[in-house]
């Protein structure tokens, strides 16, 4: 059962979830700035180590757009920290573990047949409202360029309009 | 999302192996420490015996340091020597560094960058300043808004290929490209 992510234009569901034994992010801790947050299947799989170490390699970049990235998986936090000290990621990979993909869910992102999250991207803007989302298969690494696009779009909307026309 | 295009076109300012009047130009984005790289490498070697003139092949750098800690100043390396002693110095270095995957220390690079006929320690020294640290960036954030998802990432005439990677499906890409049928 796939369902549909939510569309642009619309607040993001607030949420807290663990980033690691004993660490908590919420989604208002970013409140301020853009947030990108990457839904994928699970840790260890090829295609999502692929994905989340482009996003690593990246790191630059999200800095430079002031932006913060986000993984997000329904792996336990102990199985967060081994993947990301194995892979060297420099993404905050959250553990929507319990209950078991309720903000997957509430994205509209949740595999239900699968157990998994979708991979799937949103883009949200400052105050929190999702301005740009995209669901991929599974099995396709979606890459970086419409987060790219889409977080250009936010900081100079007029400029990023252009070059795109251009 | 549309198939991802390359972004900007290919320009004189790019690694070049093939003639202006090559009908089809394929772009490989590719890390010199990466074992899909290096297991492309001799595929798209005769892919390009196979088609001859009729191709053209472009190499653009995507050094993941994450994954391969000697990818970036090997990336480095190969624009050392390209500016240094032109095309046919780079692609001499480009084959050495992907036959010699596991040997990418500083003194392979200089010994590398000696036999494509370029000075090895001005390499070296260039990598030491960073020289081509930003050309090589440029690159790497060019695949990234032209859709690289990982390496090689490969463009057809400057539409991502997603398709197999073995030489048939490729010269079959390659030659069945829409509106211009090219026999291999």
């Amino acid at each position: 059962m796939h369902s549909t992510p939510l569309p642009p234009g619309i607040p993001a569901p607030a949420f807290t979830l663990p980033a690691g034994p004993g660490r908590q992010v919420s989604l208002a801790d970013s409140r301020g700035r853009p947030v990108v947050l990457a839904f994928y299947p699970a840790d260890w799989s090829p295609v999502c180590g692929n994905q989340l170490t482009l996003y690593s390699a990246l790191t630059a970049e999200w800095d430079r757009l002031g932006a913060e990235m986000i993984g997000i998986s329904v792996d336990g936090p102990w199985c967060h920290s081994a993947y990301g000290e194995a892979r060297n990621l420099k993404v905050t990979l959250l553990a929507d573990f319990e209950p078991k993909g309720a903000v997957s869910r509430a994205y509209g992102v949740y595999d239900q047949s699968k157990g998994t999250s979708q991979r799937a991207l949103f883009v949200i803007d400052s105050d929190g409202i999702i301005r740009w989302s995209y669901l991929s298969p599974a099995e396709v690494n979606p890459g970086a360029d419409g987060i790219l696009e889409a977080l250009e779009q936010l900081a100079q909307p007029e400029a990023a309009a252009a070059r795109t026309a251009r | 999302m549309s198939s991802p295009h390359l972004k900007p076109p290919v320009g004189p300012e790019d690694h070049i192996q093939g003639g202006a009047g090559a009908e089809i130009t394929l772009v490989e984005y590719g890390d010199f420490e990466c074992p899909y790289c290096g297991a492309a490498y001799p595929i798209l070697k005769r892919v390009q015996r196979r088609l001859g003139k009729k191709l053209r092949f472009v190499f653009r750098q995507f050094p993941i340091a994450e994954s391969h800690p000697h990818a970036e100043s090997a990336a480095e390396a190969s624009e050392s020597v390209a500016a240094q002693g032109g095309p046919k110095a780079f692609w001499r270095m480009h084959d050495q560094l992907f036959e010699n995957q596991r040997a990418l220390q500083y003194d392979d690079l200089a010994r590398y960058a000696a036999k494509a006929g370029v000075k090895g320690d001005v390499v070296l020294n260039d990598l030491d300043e960073g020289r081509y640290r930003e050309l090589v960036r440029e690159s790497f954030m060019s695949g990234a808004r032209s859709g690289v998802n990982g390496t090689p990432t490969l463009f057809i005439d400057g539409i991502r290929y997603d398709g197999p990677r073995d030489e048939e499906a490729l010269v079959a890409a390659l030659t069945l490209v829409e509106g211009r049928p090219v026999s291999a």
